[in-house]
């Protein structure tokens, strides 16, 4: 008698792996590299080199030598995605060794210390930025002006992001530096300040929706994020906190074109490990994330409040999985 | 085009190897075993002896309870032996072992091809021939026909669901049916139709059957109350909640059956067996079966009396694949592997034979759930399969029935999907038999009580 392999149903599977949805996404962030290149010059070069093979090692070390793990996980690319958006969020000229700190806690402490992927409560590329951010403030805060390829790496000229002006355009009512701001063309093609990763808005837009349109993610974060950002500036200038010279639609776009929102909303926030599992608790987070985010750049200290909103949200995860899908055959609630 | 609205998955349909193989008759056995379960329900008890002769159509085993069904011999011969017997997958049961005589038939049943049209039963007799034939659904799940023609008191059915959709890849008996039997098919839903009460009848078929499709619309013109619905492809659109959905737009509730929604569903094949039934006096002893696989040398659809060793269809079809790694009993994605094939014999519950080659028996190695979520976008019942297969493993069964374990219809999505490689349904499955005994002790419980 012969025998055959015998297993459960069912026997067929997509062919879909972590490694294909990893490799997607780095796929879709590389336009936005490519601008940040032109823009930034060696300083992205040298800064994605440097996040990418830290948290590389940094997990297949932790793995290897202090967990004696059997199977090794760096192959799924989880890492070199968090190299690469820790290096996006960071300003491009910042020093090697900081860059070198930021990946080595994000991936040891963001990730290695929860168990691994699947296991961490807080994104850990944000985890890694926001260490940085508090323990080394100056240069956290200190952006390139982006000058081409060009820019020197090591003593860039440096100035204030789009995002310091609008904070201090909204917070005080100043007008006079409202053309300090760039043109929205340029903000929306990425000549302008900023991190490594979040300047231009074309190719994140881009690249999110080819995310979108392959289903390794789907529209909701990244769309009530974005809405939830956008009525918030909107009613900003329809309640007449703007001053003269700016416009409500004008500041909506602005706001939607700075900064970290376009990153954060299609490819930080919906991080999978970090983002609930349901359609409403999905939406929720984004609103959460756009709304806390608002509150931060509006009157909070920082100009920046993308990665404490997320982080914030990613907190609530647990709480907003309680968001259950319709069941089929269940009366609509 | 319309499909269901929740969840679901697209495998690839595979059907290219079978698909437009004309129906091949299986030459008789020479020794037939036949089963006493080949259906949802009680066991059937054997009516006949060891030494005893029988015809073809003779009853072999009579239902065992309300939901059961016959048996009726589907050889002539003598019977040799009644009982013990194992399944390709280890089962213990009983079986009736017949050594074949020649091809003798009952004299009621009429073997000539002509189509009969006209039916003058009243539906009590129409019920009666079909659960005397021992007609059980054709689609798989082998629940006994005449029990679904019986609504309970208080329940009405309106419309009658037509399955034609045979979702699972690889399969192509169904198709084949359609486009050989296509009259028989209607006629037959027109049977049950009387049976029901009912005024329309819907045929819903995927659009990977565009022949299918336009061979029955022809049909179906010349009948009044029969329509043919062309469905988008998306699996598992043949599921009877997912196919009623689809269809009428109506979602059966949970724990209810579709007569709730005032639905019955059949099999294309089941109401082909139903024509055979009523108009030729012909029970329920053969049914079309898909042999394939991308390695097998002759794929196709063959036509099997129940009792035959799988291996004699297996033979017609060029044997099994030398780079076998897996034989399925069924589809892809709900069928069992089986562990041999000696001593297993074609029967109800068999609608396929697929030969998957050793690469393909291998299932990945399983990661951590990376929590993507594409396990509850894919599920079509709307539950959250990472959690039921985590809560199972914890043995929270209270949690499990909360989360709606009972719903799952084990149709496989879920870890078709996961990028993981999670066994999602090998953590599911045993908590909904736990489930499902806590309520059946809680319902005894609540039975007693009131006496």
């Amino acid at each position: 008698m012969k025998n055959f392999i015998v297993a459960p149903a069912p026997h067929a599977h997509s062919g879909d792996s972590v490694r294909k949805n990893m490799l997607w996404v780095i796929l879709a962030l590389l336009p936005a590299y490519v601008v940040s290149v032109i823009e930034f010059g060696w300083g992205a070069l040298i800064t994605a080199a440097i996040s990418v093979c830290a948290c590389v090692l940094t997990e297949w070390c932790i793995s290897r030598f202090l967990l004696k793990e059997q199977k090794q996980t760096i192959g799924d690319l989880s890492a070199v995605l968090t190299g690469l958006l820790l290096a996006f969020n960071l300003p491009s000229s910042l020093d090697w060794w900081i860059v070198l700190i930021g990946a080595i806690v994000a991936i040891g402490v963001g990730k290695m210390s929860f168990g691994g992927l699947g296991q961490n409560p807080f994104n850990p590329a944000l985890v890694g930025r926001v260490f940085l951010l508090i323990s080394f403030p100056a240069q956290m805060t200190t952006w390139p002006l982006a000058k081409g390829f060009e820019t020197s790496y090591l003593d860039a000229e440096t100035g204030a992001t789009p995002l310091y002006f609008l904070k201090h355009i909204v917070k005080s009512g100043d007008s006079s530096v409202i053309d300090q701001l760039p043109a929205l063309r340029d903000a929306f093609l990425g000549v302008m300040g900023g991190s490594l990763g979040e300047i231009c808005a074309l190719a994140l837009i881009a690249g999110g929706l080819l995310l979108i349109c392959l289903r390794v993610i789907t529209w909701h974060i990244p769309v009530s994020i974005i809405a939830t950002v956008a009525l918030f500036a909107a009613v900003t200038g329809w309640v007449g906190a703007l001053p003269e010279g700016m416009e409500t639609g004008q500041y909506v776009a602005y706001e939607l074109l700075s900064g970290g929102l376009m990153l954060g909303a299609f490819f930080m926030a919906t991080d999978y490990v970090t983002s609930p599992m349901t359609a409403w608790g999905k939406i929720i987070f984004g609103i959460g994330i756009g709304f806390i985010m608002m509150v931060i750049r509006t009157w909070g200290a920082y100009p920046e409040g993308m990665s404490f909103a997320i982080l914030i949200m990613n907190a609530c995860v647990p709480l907003l999985n309680k968001f259950r899908p319709q069941r089929f055959g269940e009366k609509k609630k | 085009m319309k499909t269901f609205k929740i969840g679901g998955v697209h495998p690839q349909d595979n059907k290219s190897f079978s698909a437009h193989q004309p129906i091949q008759e299986c030459p008789l056995p020479k020794q037939a075993i036949i089963p006493l379960v080949q259906h949802i329900g009680a066991p059937t008890q054997a009516v006949v002896e060891v030494g005893a002769k029988v015809k073809v159509g003779e009853l072999l085993a009579k239902a065992g309870g309300f939901v059961s069904a016959n048996i009726c011999s589907p050889v002539s011969g003598t019977v040799t032996k009644i009982g013990d017997w194992k399944d390709a997958w280890g089962a213990p049961g009983q079986a009736i072992f017949i050594d074949v005589e020649g091809d003798d038939w009952l004299p009621e049943i009429d073997r000539t091809p002509d189509l009969k049209q006209q039916c003058t039963l009243e539906p009590k007799a129409i019920i009666d021939k079909i659960a005397a034939a021992g007609i059980v659904g054709l689609g798989g799940a082998c629940f006994p026909t005449h029990v679904k023609l019986l609504p309970p008191p208080g329940k009405k059915a309106d419309v009658l669901i037509v399955n034609g959709v045979e979702c699972e890849p690889y399969l192509t008996c169904d198709h084949q049916l359609m486009l050989e039997h296509g009259e028989e098919i209607i006629i037959g839903i027109g049977i049950l139709k009387k049976a029901l009460g009912v005024e329309r009848a819907i045929i819903g078929i995927e659009n990977n059957k565009k022949d299918a499709i336009e061979h029955m619309s022809k049909l179906a013109q010349s009948q009044l109350g029969i329509e043919v619905l062309p469905l988008k492809l998306k699996y598992p659109q043949g599921g009877e909640k997912q196919l009623i959905d689809a269809c009428i737009g109506r979602q059966v509730p949970s724990g209810a059956l579709p007569i709730e929604v005032g639905a019955v569903v059949d099999n294309v094949a089941t109401i082909f067996a139903v024509y055979e039934a009523v108009q030729k006096n012909k029970p329920l002893i053969s049914r079309v079966i898909t042999v394939t696989g991308k390695n097998v040398a002759k794929p196709g659809n063959y036509l099997v009396r129940f009792g035959t060793p799988i291996e004699e269809v297996i033979a017609l079809a060029g044997g099994v694949p030398a780079d076998t790694g897996k034989i399925i009993g069924g589809g892809p994605m709900m069928g069992r592997a089986m562990d041999h094939i000696e001593e297993m014999p074609a029967n109800k519950r068999l609608s396929g034979l697929l030969f998957l080659p050793q690469a393909e028996s291998i299932r990945p190695e399983e990661d951590n759930c990376i929590r993507c979520g594409k396990c509850v976008q894919a599920c079509p019942m709307g539950l959250e399969p990472y959690l039921l297969q985590r809560l199972s493993e914890l043995e929270m069964w209270e949690e499990c029935e909360k989360h709606d374990i009972m719903d799952c219809i084990d149709c496989g999505c879920c870890v078709y999907t996961c990028p993981a490689h999670r066994r999602l349904l090998d953590g599911i499955r045993p908590g909904k038999a736990k489930v499902g005994g806590i309520l059946r002790e809680r319902a005894a419980a609540k039975a007693a009580e009131k006496k």
